[in-house]
């Protein structure tokens, strides 16, 4: 498989980043280039494999049913979780009026 | 004032403890070296208080006798993936320029609660995406080699090469870094340091920014196999904050340090033996597998079947994971925002991330929306996640007849910085012998073998089973035993 400009055009535009004309025309074969690469895959036999993502054998656990079961992570940090935020307003994210 | 920058951790440590030196005076003078080494450009942000400020608090512990910590009094280089309060964490990318977290990383607060100090934010690839240290929006970092008889600059290899470049240069006792696929112990190998990967799994991943979590493990970086013993017993142990933590304990294993590797199999992989792999490569294992054998061990062959298809399958999952991992920068929480005049709340997305990613991180972050949308998923992601298994399954099975494994660490030596960067394959390649063991998630480590005809340093390779940190840092201390590696780069920083 391989892809064309419009495909990259959509892939960028799915992933939320803008390209120019220029930018889409020169990635177009360098994903190509990877692409094709990565397409050895298809000749693994993987008949009654299970896709794996967790390698390590481990339990996923569940934290104690409480509220605030641990404050570095818990609510209360407004003033915190805003601090690095490019526009807060009146204690809320700012962004562009999303509703015309 | 003494200089203390050709001493280690323990050292450090020990000395502080022993009250032959005291704490301020080794971070003064690890804070005199970092900022006479700005041409290394190994540092983002220098941070001199704080490792003041840390070595005052260990020498006050000493006078009222207390426990000064596995590092207590020493100062290390954290990379610039790690958040810390208070103090600009990037990524190395112009994304999180002047970000400064309100919370710090499980494992940079396990050093610090250990007693160590911080000498600053080390560069890294942007995102830790790449192999050569190049990607980083604050510059390359260069490796203090070089090559015999040029003046070209080297590449410190990555993602952690601010890492390996500080603390090859002695600018840093120790740094911290991460490995995604290779990003510990390939620039671990390039500039002739140790640096070990744990069990996926051992470090919390918490406060850590995020490339593909199923690979992301942190791990030190130092001039010695003791050093990394020390240094890895202070960052791991369980986290309740990072749902893949493991929930055991941490041995102590530089008490249990041991060369002596009698009835250990150490098996050789030989699909590792690849084309385009370096004949001084190919010798320096062979070295190794002397010298492993020097020390006791039984050396037998093996066969990890689907080494070939390990590094295409990382290369479909770990930009999967980043593509989702890096969706959340938005440019509303933190970090950049680009919002041109008029423009709406999709626009200032778009604008902010084309402005604020750089060029490879772009490049992965489409290959992982790629290989995730509607019609490829199957194709490509789910026949990676089922190879990975296989990589996975080869291992098991080879750990069936041998302790450990010995391979290269990576296929060549250093190269000089913008050399490689017509082809991002060729780039991709630097990982072949590194990305096996992340996608199994085993414990792996790199140890310097010697130096190359140009007088570049080699590394070697050792790979443990699950949770066998102490069998991988063992044979790595038999090879450290015998390789005798003192050679140092010359200094033109």
């Amino acid at each position: 498989m391989s892809v064309d400009k419009e495909t990259v055009a959509k892939i960028a535009g799915l992933a939320r980043i803008k390209m120019g004309d220029e930018q889409l025309e020169s990635l177009v074969p360098e994903l190509n280039n990877i692409l094709g690469w990565v397409e050895q895959l298809a000749e693994v036999d993987v008949e009654g494999i299970e896709p794996m993502s967790a390698v390590i054998p481990n339990e996923l656990r569940l934290r104690d049913d409480v509220v605030d079961a641990d404050p570095k992570t818990a609510g209360g940090k407004r003033d915190e979780v805003l601090a690095n935020a490019p526009a807060a307003e009146h204690g809320f994210f700012g962004v562009p009026k999303v509703i015309e | 004032m003494t200089d203390f920058t050709s001493f280690g951790v323990k050292a450090i440590r020990d000395g502080v403890a022993g009250g032959d030196f005291t704490a301020r005076e080794v971070a003064e003078s690890f804070n005199a070296a970092v900022a006479s080494a700005a041409e290394l450009n190994a540092f983002i942000v220098t941070t001199p208080d704080h490792a003041l400020a840390a070595a005052d608090a260990t020498d006050a512990k000493r006078a009222k006798g207390e426990d000064l910590g596995a590092m207590g009094g020493v100062p290390i280089g954290m990379k610039d993936l790690f958040a810390t309060h208070g103090v600009q964490t990037t990524a190395a990318s112009h994304i999180l320029e002047g970000f400064k977290p309100e919370y710090e990383s499980t494992v940079s607060q396990n050093l610090w609660d250990a007693g160590a100090g911080m000498l600053g934010k080390l560069n890294l690839d942007q995102f830790a995406m790449g192999s050569s240290n190049e990607t980083s929006a604050f510059g390359n970092v260069a490796s203090p080699w070089k090559k015999d008889g040029t003046n070209a600059a080297m590449s410190p290899g990555g993602s952690s090469g601010g890492s390996s470049s500080a603390v090859a240069s002695r600018i840093a006792p120790a740094a911290t870094g991460t490995d995604t696929g290779g990003s510990i112990r390939q620039p671990a190998a390039f500039t002739g340091i140790c640096g070990i990967k744990p069990t996926y799994g051992r470090c919390s991943r918490w406060g850590v920014v995020a490339f593909a979590s199923s690979l992301d493990q942190a791990g030190p970086m130092a001039n010695s196999v003791e050093d990394c013993a020390i240094m890895l017993g202070a960052m791991a142990g369980f986290d309740p904050k990072d749902a893949t933590s493991l929930q055991m304990d941490v041995p102590d294993w530089d008490a249990a340090l041991s060369s002596d590797l009698k009835g250990k199999k150490v098996g050789i992989p030989k699909e590792y033996r690849m084309e385009g792999t370096d004949q001084a490569i190919l010798d320096s294992w062979e070295q190794g597998k002397a010298w492993l054998k020097d020390a006791g061990a039984e050396i037998v062959d093996i066969s990890l079947p689907h080494t070939k298809y390990a590094l295409p399958a990382y290369y479909i999952i770990a930009p999967a994971e980043a593509s989702s991992n890096l969706a959340r920068y938005d440019g509303v929480r933190y970090g950049l925002r680009d919002l041109p005049d008029g423009a709406g709340l999709q626009d200032m997305y778009a604008e902010t991330r084309a402005a604020g990613f750089g060029d490879e991180v772009k490049r992965r972050i489409l290959i992982g929306t790629y290989v995730l949308s509607a019609g490829f998923y199957d194709a490509y992601y789910n026949q990676a996640q089922k190879v990975r298994a296989l990589v996975s399954r080869d291992f098991e099975n080879a750990f069936a007849t041998c302790d450990l494994i010995l391979a290269p660490t990576t296929p060549t030596a250093s190269f000089p910085l913008g050399s490689l960067n017509e082809d991002p394959l060729t780039m991709y390649l630097n990982d072949v012998f590194a990305v096996p063991a992340s996608l199994a998630g085993l414990p792996a480590m790199s140890v310097p073998a010697g130096l190359n005809d140009d007088g570049l340093p080699l590394g070697l390779q050792l790979v443990g089973k699950p949770f066998d940190e102490q069998g991988v840092l063992n044979a790595g201390l038999a090879i450290q035993e015998r390789a005798g590696f003192t050679a140092q780069p010359e200094k033109w920083w």
